[in-house]
């Protein structure tokens, strides 16, 4: 099969919930009401770590309209984790609904349900508590050492390598094939940083925990998970998943950040007062204690020989994870899992990665999820080994790149918290992207205007590849459900997440290219853990490979139902009939529309409903891949970077959706640029937010914006749905180097800490001299 | 925090039609728009004014409506994103272009941009790319990376003319 074979996949069809967004629908979360509805609230940590001596509420309890305050003594003692992950999470389980610790400054100390907001606020200031001040610790390496502030010091606390050394997770990996870096005619060590970076969704975390008329709660919430959430509040309240129900409307963004499991708390509220509550954070609350990117510091050492050949590498990545390990084993995988593969070396390959607990905010999924950290790194490093050796990066990357048919141990060696599995490259466009990039950017062209620069204003391109993942082999799973109505439409229930990504229309037009109808005649439900079968969610780019293979597998069994009905009403052999254009139509040209075949089979022969299910994992995980080249102008002066344009150029394989597809690479690259030049958050030295606001916390807006150029290169992946693979995280990855890289063609600087602000380029000019 | 208690009789147009309310002067606007008048399009992303999913026409011309409380649009002309409509009052041609270029993603901030798209083009109908951009600084979009919403924003302004 090929792409032009297609009628209704790899076409731009409206998203199917445009229409409804764009007027102001009531769609949201917190677009419904819910008569008594409480006000959730939660009193959060001053302190960066402290053992709580003693709760008073008695004066909280008295505010009038209070009904409720919790604190750890009202719940059970179940430790979990938060990271939305299948069972068992690879994730410690570190975390209390409600603790008598706390560890950074946001940290939940105590939850009020109340019948306004005022009541609420006034209750969390009537809350007396009495801190225990201990030592704390902010940087990671410090974390690490004998004698630093142990923060997890509970015994109860599960699947924690080394509490005492505060090390949430740690992985190591070698291959040895030989002396290291005996063949290497240069060899490279340096360290790139990325500080805490927050998702930035514009809807915030937000969930309205109510009951339905049998007593059964029922969680509307803005997540990414619905059967984790579904499952982990289960576990952590000590009820049963039959007594839950987790409601997906449709979610303002996620973006990693809605993988998260926060729904206890609301959900304990909820339960304590029998009433319907209310918990929205608040932007300050977003930033601080909802989850963000893993801060990283990557070491790589590698060696290079004067032909290109890159003989050995070595990679320590050290994440912070923050007061809790929500992710850490497998985002600091992922950064060695994502990025080792990506070129061919020789003969020795180290991977040393820990993630490390501070008292600072928690870290967790955020879109690239570790490979952003590790091909900021890898992807510089590419730029100067190339330079030493005196090839055009561009040239040097294309000679190390993984070929098609080709594999790497890391694969097998490091899957997500776990062993991974063997594959190999099954469809690459990488060369296509390289080609259509330089082209588009003018490569060549401008490497050589910029070689020889002077003057206050000096300009580069920079380039960087990068691949990811479709999907967790062996580990995730996806559903779906398909019931055929009255006038040939069909309801399509999944328990993938859209949330906002599109998911809901690229699935439907999977199930319409099977079926040989327009995506208008399919009704898409998602995700409801009552009505809809299981996903894991919307994570690990996971949703078009996985959620889009059960999708496919379901359209084709009810294909087969369709066509032993029509094969009836046609008398005609079912092998012989086809679907097409909302017909089943013979050989011979006879046909019958859908709509009889439903009324024939719901009402007239052998009565049946036209449904089918089917469930989909992979054995294999095939990478897209990306070329992204940025063009930027250094200011001398002032050390201001702007990117002049931005190509990138996206192996997804098929684009079931080509406009969705770009607006997902679009949105991922320019999240990237805005880590790369402006995102960082701020924090005093006893570790007090500082920024936690979009006024101080910069993110781009849309006069910030460069030309952001994406362009689709297609191949063809076997085992993903009409030939497609993942598209929606991998952008995020390539700004920080490609720019990084740029600044370098621009002025002879290299930046290794992130962003790239005026003060770190002025004093990397001065050090340069 | 204590609300104040003394009420206000606010008289507005909204959405085109007369309205008056007794409510309490310490209600925002934002508030007033989605508890009070139960129109959900408008939504709260930051609360300070700086993401502009809340923006309303006042006037015509956009404001946050997260940063003003609802007495101030006493007397005043009053249109949400439920409000924008085409002249034949089907769609307006904003939310047409936005659904065809791709620009809605997750929508949480379309309506915001839908409004600063209308308050920018009835002041300036043949307003350039680079005007545009200006146009939209108040919103923050955290999916689309913006391409597609200025491309929906330019092909609107060649609609309208």
């Amino acid at each position: 099969m090929d792409a032009k074979d297609l009628n209704v996949v790899n076409k731009p069809v409206i998203k199917m919930d445009a229409l409804g967004l764009a007027c102001g629908e009531p769609a949201f979360t917190d677009d419904v009401e819910f008569k008594g509805l409480l006000c959730g609230k939660i009193l959060w940590s001053p302190h960066a770590h402290a053992r709580i001596k003693k709760i008073d509420v008695s004066a909280a309890l008295k505010v009038p309209g209070v009904k409720a305050v919790l604190t750890c003594k009202d719940l059970p003692r179940v430790p979990h984790t938060t990271a939305g992950q299948g069972y068992p999470e690879p994730s410690p389980y570190d975390t209390y609904t409600l603790d008598n610790k706390v560890r950074f400054v946001g940290d939940r100390v105590a939850a009020v349900a109340a019948e306004t907001p005022e009541a609420a606020h006034e209750a969390l200031l009537k809350i007396k508590v009495d801190y225990e001040v201990l030592p704390a610790v902010f940087d990671t390496f410090e974390a690490m050492k004998d004698g630093a502030p142990v923060i997890h010091d509970e015994e109860d606390s599960k699947n924690i390598p080394d509490a005492k050394h505060n090390i949430a997770a740690r992985f190591d990996f070698e291959v040895k094939n030989g002396e290291w870096f005996k063949e290497a005619d240069h060899v490279f060590e340096h360290s790139w940083k990325i500080p805490y970076l927050q998702h930035c969704a514009i809807e915030p975390h937000v969930t309205i925990a109510h009951f339905d008329n049998s007593g059964r709660l029922v969680l509307r919430t803005s997540t990414q998970v619905p059967f984790h959430v579904r499952r982990i509040v289960a576990q952590a309240l000590k009820i049963p998943v039959k007594k839950i129900r987790v409601v997906k409307p449709r979610i303002g963004g996620g973006f990693g950040s809605k993988q998260e499991v926060l729904e206890d708390i609301v959900a304990a509220l909820a339960l304590k007062t029998k009433r319907p509550v209310k918990l929205e954070y608040t932007r300050k609350e977003t930033f601080v204690s909802s989850r963000t990117r893993h801060p990283a510091t990557c070491r790589l050492k590698a060696g290079v020989k004067k032909d290109g050949t890159i003989t050995d590498a070595e990679m320590e990545i050290t994440l912070n994870t923050g007061a809790y390990g929500s992710h850490a084993l497998t985002v600091m995988m992922c950064s060695g899992s994502h990025t080792i593969p990506m070129y061919r070396v020789k003969n020795n390959i180290r991977f040393i990665g820990r993630s490390v607990y501070t008292n600072m905010p928690v870290a967790g999924a955020y879109r690239g999820y570790g490979a952003t950290q590790g091909f900021f790194a890898w992807e510089c490093l590419m730029d100067m080994m190339a330079a030493k050796i005196g090839m055009d990066p561009v040239e040097f990357r294309k000679m190390n790149y993984i070929k098609l048919g080709e594999g790497s141990p890391v694969f097998k060696a490091m899957g997500e918290g776990r062993e991974g599995v063997e594959q190999v490259i099954t469809s690459t466009g990488l060369f296509e992207a390289i080609r259509k990039g330089t082209e588009e950017i003018k490569w060549a062209e401008k490497r050589a205007k910029y070689a020889a620069q002077s003057g206050p204003i000096r300009r580069g391109v920079g380039a960087a590849c990068m691949m990811q993942g479709s999907g967790i082999p062996e580990v995730d799973m996806a559903s779906a459900t398909m019931k055929m109505n009255e006038d040939g439409s069909f309801n399509l229930l999944v328990g993938a997440a859209d949330l906002g990504t599109g998911s809901d229309t690229i699935l439907a037009q999977i199930a319409a290219e099977v079926l040989g109808i327009k995506t208008d005649d399919i009704i898409v439900t998602s995700s409801d853990t009552d009505i809809t079968p299981f996903d894991v969610g919307a994570y690990a780019s996971s949703t078009t490979f996985i959620s889009g293979g059960a999708v496919k597998k379901t359209a084709e069994k009810v294909r087969e139902m369709i066509l032993e009905v029509g094969a009836k009403i046609l008398d005609q052999k079912k092998e012989e009939l086809r679907l097409e254009g909302g017909k089943v139509v013979a050989k011979d040209g006879a046909s019958c529309s859908l709509s009889e075949v439903a009324n024939t089979s719901l009402y007239y022969y052998n009565q049946h409903q036209i449904t089918a299910s089917a469930s989909h994992f992979a054995h294999t995980s095939p990478p897209p891949f990306q070329a992204n080249f940025a063009e930027v102008e250094v200011d001398m002066e002032t050390g201001v970077v702007k990117i002049l344009d931005y190509v990138s150029c996206v192996d997804c394989g098929t684009a079931i959706n080509p406009q969705l597809a770009e607006g997902q690479n679009d949105g991922a690259v320019l999240n990237g640029i805005s880590h790369t030049l402006s995102e960082e958050m701020e924090f005093s030295t006893n570790g007090t937010p500082l920024n936690a606001s979009f006024r101080r916390y910069k993110i781009f807006s849309a006069a910030d914006t460069p030309p952001l150029r994406t362009f689709l290169i297609p191949t063809w992946e076997p085992a993903g749905p009409f030939g497609a693979k993942s598209v929606s995280e991998i952008g995020i990855n390539g700004p920080l180097p490609a720019v990084a890289n740029a600044i370098y063609n621009a002025c002879g600087i290299r930046l290794f800490d992130a962003p790239f602000t005026p003060d770190k380029v002025l004093a990397a000019l001065k050090k340069r001299g | 925090m204590k609300q104040s208690t003394s009420p206000f009789v606010l008289k507005c147009r909204v959405n085109g039609v007369s309205m008056e309310r007794e409510l309490p002067s310490s209600r925002s606007l934002l508030e007033f728009i989605r508890e009070d008048l139960g129109l959900k399009g408008t939504k709260e992303g930051c609360g300070e004014g700086e993401c502009g999913a809340c923006l309303v026409l006042l006037d015509g011309r956009a404001v946050n409506s997260c940063l003003m409380m609802a007495v101030q649009v006493h007397g005043k002309e009053l249109v949400t994103i439920e409000g924008i409509k085409g002249r034949d009052g089907g769609l307006h041609p904003l939310q047409k272009t936005f659904m065809a270029e791709g620009a809605v993603q997750c929508g949480f901030c379309t309506p915001g941009l839908i409004v600063a798209s209308e308050a920018l083009l009835r002041r300036r109908p043949k307003a350039t790319l680079e005007e545009i951009k200006l146009g939209l600084t108040g919103n923050l979009c955290r999916c689309t990376g913006y391409e597609k919403v200025l491309s929906a924003v330019g092909k609107a302004r060649k609609i309208k003319k």
